[in-house]
């Protein structure tokens, strides 16, 4: 990536351009059952098995919100620095369609349940000048529709509810992002923090994180041009393809004297592009009031000190812990941007481990061994306990760092601990200078025309002698050792 | 044989304690009565196999001592209430056929306070109307009629009016009722027999078809107001699965009941002397304010500044919320469907063009517009801020007084067709009820007596929020020294 | 405020309720005197009053997290006016 300080600009025919996001993002809230009904949220069922009456909208229903969704949307709010308000209340969003039985949705316009917060972002990881705060606008809860299938049957579309009613949080940030790696920067900081929370398992595939995405042109320092939204985008990599070419598209607009319209569209990843849904649009005035079958939601201070205190430590402060303990900005940043990881590299640290060398070691040696074999860190066949106790043999000089990639190597393969591999197999380092020193006479004494090389000021042969002699000591020599006795006897 | 479909819920559960006749019998009778008066329209669906059933229990329960608060009492169930299995329609064509497979809580708790169901009770659409005419059932037949020799058919009024008819001519010994804007007072009051509505929060809304959330309150009618305390004490209570039910036990309000009011103060509201109501009422209402002095209450006078704008308040808010209730009803997953043109638009707009009748429509019009871009402040909002004083009125009214006696309507049952080219004038039958609905407030419909032309005219008393006891004591007061006792003459 | 024809045909589209010509028409006079009788409520005056949140002063209570619901198909499908493989089925959907 070219300097990330840079503002990103697209050059038009007729000069400059900023692009100015902001991004609705519709977090699908982790609970067992449903935001108003006790129906089960879980992913694949059968149609309309996860339905309640209630779900059905029933003639006579009613709405009863589930604590864990509050909840969990307050600790979201919590985790971005936002304002949580203790009093809010649910609206109601009127428009018809056959994923909504209601005949609206259930959300919070006029009173949401958090208010303005902050994401820091790093469009460079390697590169803390890259920083930026992006603004958190609101988040909401909502209920999230149902699904309808249109493939099923010639002249019919089928309707499965069993998504409708699962809890949503709408995160709504400001438009504060400028180019497409600021906004991909800004969705995979807000899914980690999501994810250390536990508030959103951030599956975009299964559809649990999904975007709107608000773009506009300008002239570098003009007011906010009209924007467009793009809906329903399923991946960090659309969204930035939206943001691309959406702008290109303004811009070609704008440069031919048009005006944007403000509106709605949809991507279409096959072609890559988005396009309108104006003919939609006008039938749409949602009609938004309180909702008279829920009251306001009051939070007391019970509630709010509770969700304070299961808040886990959250990406940046782990960051920040890491490199005080030594680690580099670059180690300290991709520990910490995967909550899985980071949990397995802090179960590694509480084993007492160098945190430096551990760092080295997951990032080097660990993250290349799950490359290679393709699974997560929570597959890792290898466990934090067992890892730490390698990187102890290693620090402690019972075998060196050449013998531990080995070591590492078996306990992959069997899941044994590293001891009983290094015992096992007789790996252990020596530091017995009388069988170091019976192999350093005897290479010396086998390669006497490089002795004289070297004493006639050939210094780079010393590393042809270290080798000669791990080699001939199967590796387990400690190499410290091997050198002090090779200065020693070549003088 | 005893006839037993003329006697109170009292006479009927104590008679049938002490061995004077099976519930069965009880059963049979109301069954048949229910049966030979399918000319008054009162009920939509017959159930008497549930009655029978519910009787056979009480019977067997009586032998085994295992008897409920209601054992051997059948009653009529509003339509408006979800019965399992059994019709339920809300009076609407769009719910043609639907059989709910729920029972709403308040019908249950009936059941498990071991009532029997004689039926559904018909009603206006959606609870929508003062007159039960905008029934897709057809209008109910009022059991009164007029002493001017004329054979004009009236209005048992609505929405609750299928209710109102079957206590009033015997076709159920009590019935539930809901009441949005005076559903269960001003049919009471238009037929010669009692009703409460309970504070909002105290019945469980859920299983009941909504009409307009924030003020919809089911609520039992009976020939008495002690018949009244026996069936709010099994309707009510509260319920986890309605977020607006109070999490409050119920109180035990006919052992509570007196009808001594020394003490008490009665309020008289001065906005409650409108133009244009009959002497007649304004008549009963000052010998209302008698009966009550004479029962120990000391009356004063009260104002309620924002009375009248309580009705066009309504009729903003509760169309509103109606407009919003009634968008499930698309054809999709019960009820009826029309294909219509144009894909799932035209399903929609065919299926609730043909499912709602006239004045359910309009008021979806109205509670549309007045939630849409531009008026939302305007109309709605300003509708809410006015409620907020309205509930504010009464607040300082209570503070001066502990009752509130107003007439329940301005008027008598009038003749069917009279007032349905007038929605305003329909409307305004609900003047004097429509604000304790708004504030939330319990209040009661208690017959006072008749007209000149012969008809039943009822007094209202309203109380403060959860002082449901005050108000049946004062109906109870009214109800003794009222001393009436007048009954139509069966011509169905 | 006073509603015509256009605006008639407007609310009624959002509500998805079908009227013919005829019915507009008549729906024109009927929702003005209605709207006309309510916005008496410009008279009061509501400057510094909080529209009413809720008619009892309650709390919104919250439930636990717990899945007791569901697995009905059957009845929730049961009144459906056309229901196909546990589905409900509607007319085709042109998205």
């Amino acid at each position: 990536m070219a300097d990330a300080t840079a503002p990103y600009r697209i050059r038009g025919e007729t000069g400059e351009w900023e692009v100015v996001i902001g991004l609705e993002v519709h977090a699908q809230v982790t609970s067992n059952a449903k935001l108003f009904s006790r129906a089960a949220t879980a992913f694949g069922a059968e149609p309309n098995t996860q339905v309640s009456l209630v779900d059905a909208a029933m003639p006579g229903m009613l709405p009863v919100p589930n604590r864990e969704c509050i909840r969990q949307a307050v600790r979201t709010g919590m985790a971005l620095a936002a304002t949580i308000n203790r009093w809010s209340r649910f609206d109601r969003k009127n428009y018809f369609y056959a994923d909504l039985p209601q005949g609206y949705q259930i959300s919070q316009l006029y009173h949401p349940l958090v208010g303005e917060g902050t994401v820091h972002v790093l469009t460079d990881e390697k590169d803390e000048g890259s920083a930026k705060a992006i603004g958190i606008e609101r988040i909401h809860v909502e209920q999230d529709a149902g699904k309808l299938m249109h493939d099923q049957h010639p002249t019919m579309s089928y309707v499965d509810l069993n998504r409708c009613g699962v809890a949503l949080m709408e995160i709504v940030s400001k438009p504060d992002m400028r180019s497409p790696a600021e906004a991909g920067a800004y969705l995979r900081k807000l899914r980690a923090i999501l994810r250390y929370v536990g508030s959103c398992d951030g599956n975009m595939e299964e559809g649990s994180m999904r975007a709107d995405v608000n773009v506009s042109v300008r002239r570098p320092g003009d007011p906010f041009g009209t924007r467009t939204e793009t809906k329903n985008v399923n991946s960090v990599r659309f969204v930035q393809a939206v943001i691309e070419h959406e702008a290109r598209r303004q811009i070609e607009v704008l440069e031919e004297g048009g005006a944007v319209l403000q509106e709605t569209r949809l991507y279409d990843p096959g072609r890559q592009e988005t396009r309108s849904l104006r003919s939609k649009e006008d039938a749409h005035d949602y009609r938004y009031f309180p909702d008279p079958d829920l009251l306001p939601l009051e939070l007391d201070d019970a509630f709010l000190a509770d969700c304070r205190a299961s808040l886990p430590e959250l990406p940046d402060a782990k960051r920040k812990r890491f490199e005080l303990m030594g680690m580099s900005a670059y180690n300290a940043s991709v520990l910490t941007a995967e909550v899985e990881t980071a949990s397995w590299f802090d179960v590694l640290l509480s084993h007492g481990v160098d945190p430096k060398q551990a760092a080295n070691w997951v990032v080097a040696e660990l993250f290349g061994a799950l490359n290679r074999l393709g699974v997560s860190i929570a597959e890792c066949p290898v466990s934090p306990a067992h890892a730490a106790e390698l990187l102890k043999l290693v620090a402690d000089g019972t075998i060196s760092g050449s013998i531990a990639k080995t070591v590492f190597e078996k306990m992959l393969e069997s899941g044994d601990p590293a001891g009983a591999i290094v015992e096992g197999e007789g790996l252990r380092q020596t530091s017995d200078t009388g069988a170091i020193d019976a192999e350093i006479e005897r290479i010396l004494g086998a390669n006497a025309d490089k002795v004289e090389q070297y004493r006639a000021g050939k210094q780079q042969l010393f590393g042809f002698f270290v080798g000669q002699t791990m080699k001939a000591m199967a590796g387990k020599a400690n190499p410290q050792v091997v050198n002090e006795r090779l200065r020693a006897k070549l003088g | 044989m005893t006839e037993l479909t003329r006697r109170t819920i009292t006479e009927l559960r104590d008679g049938f304690r002490s061995g004077d006749f099976s519930a069965r019998e009880i059963a049979e009778q109301f069954n048949a009565a229910v049966a030979g008066a399918r000319a008054l329209n009162a009920y939509t669906v017959e159930t008497p196999n549930d009655a029978l059933a519910a009787a056979d229990t009480a019977d067997a329960a009586r032998v085994s001592g295992d008897l409920q608060p209601l054992s051997g009492i059948p009653l009529g169930i509003k339509d408006l209430f979800a019965t399992a299995g059994v019709d339920t329609t809300a009076g609407s064509n769009i719910l043609a056929g639907f059989k709910p497979p729920y029972e709403s809580t308040v019908s249950g708790n009936l059941r498990r306070a071991g009532a029997g169901m004689l039926g559904k009770l018909n009603m206006d659409e959606f609870a929508m109307g003062s007159s039960n005419e905008t029934s897709a059932y057809g209008p109910v037949l009022s059991p009164w009629k007029r002493n001017d020799g004329g054979n004009a058919a009236l209005t048992p009024g609505g929405s609750s009016g299928g209710s109102a008819a079957a206590v009033a001519a015997g076709l159920a010994p009590g019935v539930t009722g809901t009441d949005t804007g005076g559903s269960i007072r001003q049919p009471a009051a238009f037929t010669g027999i009692s009703g409460i509505k309970p504070t909002y929060g105290r019945c469980s809304r859920w299983g009941i078809v909504a009409f307009a959330s924030s003020l919809d309150q089911a609520g039992p009618m009976a020939r008495t107001v002690r018949d009244c305390a026996i069936l709010l004490e099994a309707m009510a209570g509260f319920d986890p699965k309605d977020s607006t039910s109070l999490d409050l036990a119920v109180p035990r309000w006919e052992a509570g009941l007196s009808s001594d009011l020394k003490g008490k103060r009665v309020g008289i509201p001065t906005e409650y002397r409108i133009k244009g109501v009959p002497d007649e009422i304004n008549a009963l209402w000052d010998q209302g304010i008698e009966w009550l002095r004479d029962a120990g209450a000391e009356p004063v006078e009260i104002s309620l500044p924002h009375t009248k704008y309580a009705l066009p308040t309504y009729y903003i808010i509760a169309p509103a919320e109606a407009s919003s209730n009634l968008a499930r009803y698309d054809g999709v997953r019960y009820g009826r469907r029309e294909a219509g043109e144009g894909g799932l638009e035209g399903m929609y707009s065919a299926t609730r063009a043909a499912g709602f009748g006239a004045e359910v429509k309009r008021r979806i019009m109205i509670g549309t517009y007045v939630l849409s871009a531009g008026f939302y402040d305007a109309y709605f909002n300003k509708a809410q801020r006015v409620r907020a004083l309205i509930k504010q009125d009464f607040r300082a009214a209570f503070e001066q007084c502990d009752l509130i006696l107003t007439p329940t309507a301005p008027s008598a049952a009038f003749g069917l067709g009279e007032k349905l080219a007038d929605p305003i004038a329909m409307y305004l039958n609900d003047v004097f009820a429509v604000p304790a609905s708004l504030a939330g407030l319990p209040a009661m419909s208690v017959p006072g007596g008749l007209d000149d032309l012969g008809l039943p005219l009822g007094l209202q008393i309203i109380g403060r929020e959860l002082d449901e006891q005050g108000v049946l004591i004062a109906g109870l007061a009214i109800e003794e020294r009222a001393g009436f006792s007048a009954r139509p003459e069966k011509w169905w | 405020m006073s509603v015509d024809t256009a605006t008639v045909r407007h609310i009624a589209r959002l509500a998805r309720l079908k009227m013919s010509d005829a019915e507009v028409e008549a729906m024109v006079p009927e929702l003005n005197n209605i709207l006309g009788w309510v916005e008496q409520l410009g008279e009061v005056d509501t400057d510094g009053v909080e529209p009413l949140t809720a008619v009892i002063d309650l709390g919104l209570r919250l439930r636990d997290d717990r899945v007791t619901d569901g697995g009905i198909q059957d009845e929730v499908l049961a009144n459906a006016p056309e229901a196909q493989h546990g589905f409900f089925a509607v007319p085709k959907v042109i998205e």
